[in-house]
């Protein structure tokens, strides 16, 4: 299935590294055009030479900068297809008990405004398409949503929230009879740079690797090629009946208990 | 890379579709074999009977037809070894076959409940159970793995006016699935378990359901009740079957390898408002 997405124009946020980047690689080898953002300009540009990709520095809880970045893609390629709300941290979380103010409201300027924004800006972007508005929204949850983490409130409560809003955009989108589907993806742990990061830095790397690799009953993480599959199949016209879904990509994680 | 974009991403695969002359069940064979799968499909009519006779014509070589309904265990242990003699290895089961109910609970019949929930949920089970074996086998073919697909349904996630045993069917075919999976993960057998939950798909089921409905008075025409569902669907239209197929390609390719014990709801919005 090469050029399943030939023809498209996607944009990917927060797609220097991670599940983001990898995203990037995915969609354009099925031949989108694909226009990422992110904050690490050195990865962005070794990733721009090896995927031909096109890179914008912008942050997403950055309201003003949103339309004209829009608008450079729109100039570039003539429209919109596709839209990957993948920018997402955990900086500054805590419990319920111990979180700062500060860090409550980075993660909701960044995972909740954010992809509200980048929602918002997709769809004005889709509206402008020669045919009308068409295209394919993806928002990056997380398993969180709906097994939400003791020590992490903030990034578990924000994830939840964009399920929400995949579905509010979603079932408004139909009302307008707007040709635009929305879906949530919510993945388990993912061997991201930065949870490779963060095992590096336990006192016994081993041990903590098993940990993370235990929480899912498939016993292992997800690799960052392993999520990118799923966002090439929502973004695709394969997926045309696909909207307003919550898919869970998690190793089994949220089906249950592992039991005894 | 290379191999996950080119055509023929089944290719090596040999699958079980239950269900298969009609509907997402046919729709779900004719992909597979696009895609370079053998498969063999099942279904009540026999096997000298004109309906499999056409669509096994039209279907070509490399796919076979057993005549077996799925809510008798004879039957699937007499598949899973013509499977098992063709091919050798099985790494895709699709458990498709269903039927649909409809009734004010206190008219339900007994013989009819036990009719649905025999072919709706014995028939996932049973068809579960025999493959298991020779698709754990197959499984460590590729790194995806086995893949078991049920097709539940939206009615297996909210409740609907009059439909109680046909969602009571559904529902266990969801959380059946995800039992299956997480037993499956924890033991490291290399099958991967995933629902599907087609909305209103347009299929022989869903027109003859219809006309039940009229036949029972509940509308006028069919159209009428096409047009009902299309308008309380945001996307605004019917499925059709092979927008059931591509997601069950999904769960069967490499694409879907972390994915299992997970739901994939397919009904244009209809659960999202
Ligand atoms: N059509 C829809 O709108 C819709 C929506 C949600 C879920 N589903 C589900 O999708 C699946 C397929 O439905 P469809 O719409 O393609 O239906 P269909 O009636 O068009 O096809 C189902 C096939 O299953 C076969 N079958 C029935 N009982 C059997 C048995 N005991 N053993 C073997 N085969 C048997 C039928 O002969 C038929 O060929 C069913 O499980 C159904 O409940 C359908």
């Amino acid at each position: 299935m090469a050029g399943r997405l030939e023809g498209k124009v996607a944009l990917v946020t927060g797609g220097t590294t991670g599940i983001g980047a990898a995203a990037v690689r995915r969609l354009s080898a099925e031949g989108a055009k694909v226009y990422f953002t992110g904050s690490k300009e050195e990865p962005a540009r070794a990733l721009c030479d090896e995927t031909g990709a096109t890179f914008s520095k912008l942050r997403v809880q950055d309201a003003a900068g949103w339309p004209g970045l829009i608008d450079e893609i729109i100039a570039a390629h003539g429209r919109l297809d596709v839209a990957f709300a993948n920018a997402g941290t955990e900086s500054g979380d805590g419990s319920i008990e111990d979180v700062g103010l500060e860090g409550w409201n980075n993660i909701v300027a960044v995972n909740q405004t954010g992809v509200m924004l980048t929602v918002q800006n997709a769809i004005l972007g889709m509206k402008r398409n020669p045919e009308g508005p068409v295209g394919s929204i993806i928002i990056n949850s997380s398993m969180n949503a709906t097994r939400p983490l003791g020590n992490y409130v903030a990034y578990s409560v924000t994830k939840a929230a964009v399920c929400a809003l995949a579905k509010s955009a979603a079932v408004y989108c139909g009302q307008k009879k707007y040709k635009i589907r929305v879906n949530a993806i919510l993945p388990g742990v993912v061997e991201t740079p930065l949870i490779t990061q963060i095992m590096n830095a336990q006192p016994d790397p081993a041990a903590a690797r098993a940990m993370y690799e235990g929480m899912a009953p498939m016993g292992r993480m997800a690799q960052i090629d392993e999520i990118s599959g799923l966002v090439a199949y929502l973004a695709s016209d394969e997926a045309g009946f696909i909207s307003g879904a919550e898919i869970a990509i998690d190793g089994a994680t949220t089906a249950g208990m592992m039991g005894v | 890379m290379s191999m996950e974009h080119s055509a023929q991403r089944l290719k090596g695969r040999v699958a079980f579709v239950s269900g298969g002359l009609r509907g997402i069940g046919l729709a779900c064979a004719e992909r597979f074999l696009a895609e370079g799968a053998e498969v063999v499909l099942s279904d009540l009519d026999a096997e000298d009977s004109a309906t499999a006779t056409e669509v096994m014509a039209k279907l070509g070589q490399a796919a076979s037809y057993v005549s077996a309904n799925v809510a008798k265990e004879e039957d699937w242990v007499r598949a899973v070894a013509l499977v098992k003699e063709r091919h050798g290895k099985c790494h895709i089961l699709v458990n498709n076959a269903g039927i649909d109910l409809t009734g004010p609970v206190e008219d339900l019949t007994m013989e009819g409940w036990r009719r649905i929930m025999s072919v709706n949920v014995d028939g996932v089970f049973l068809g579960t159970k025999h493959f298991v074996p020779m698709m754990a086998e197959s499984g460590k073919d590729f790194r995806g793995g086995s893949s078991i697909i049920n097709v539940s349904s939206i009615m297996g996630l909210v409740g609907m006016n009059e439909v109680s045993a046909y969602n009571a069917s559904k529902g266990a075919v969801r959380l059946f699935t995800k039992g299956i999976a997480i037993e499956f993960a924890h033991k490291k057998t290399p099958i991967r378990a995933n629902s599907l939950h087609p909305g209103f798909v347009e299929t022989p089921l869903l027109k003859a359901g219809f006309q039940r409905w009229v036949d029972q008075g509940f509308a006028e025409k069919s159209d009428d009740l096409v047009a009902g569902v299309v308008g309380s669907t945001p996307i605004g239209r019917l499925a059709q079957p092979s927008e059931l197929a591509s997601a069950a390609f999904f769960l069967a390719s490499d694409d879907s390898s972390y994915m299992t014990g997970a739901e994939l709801v397919i009904d244009g919005g209809w659960t999202a408002q």
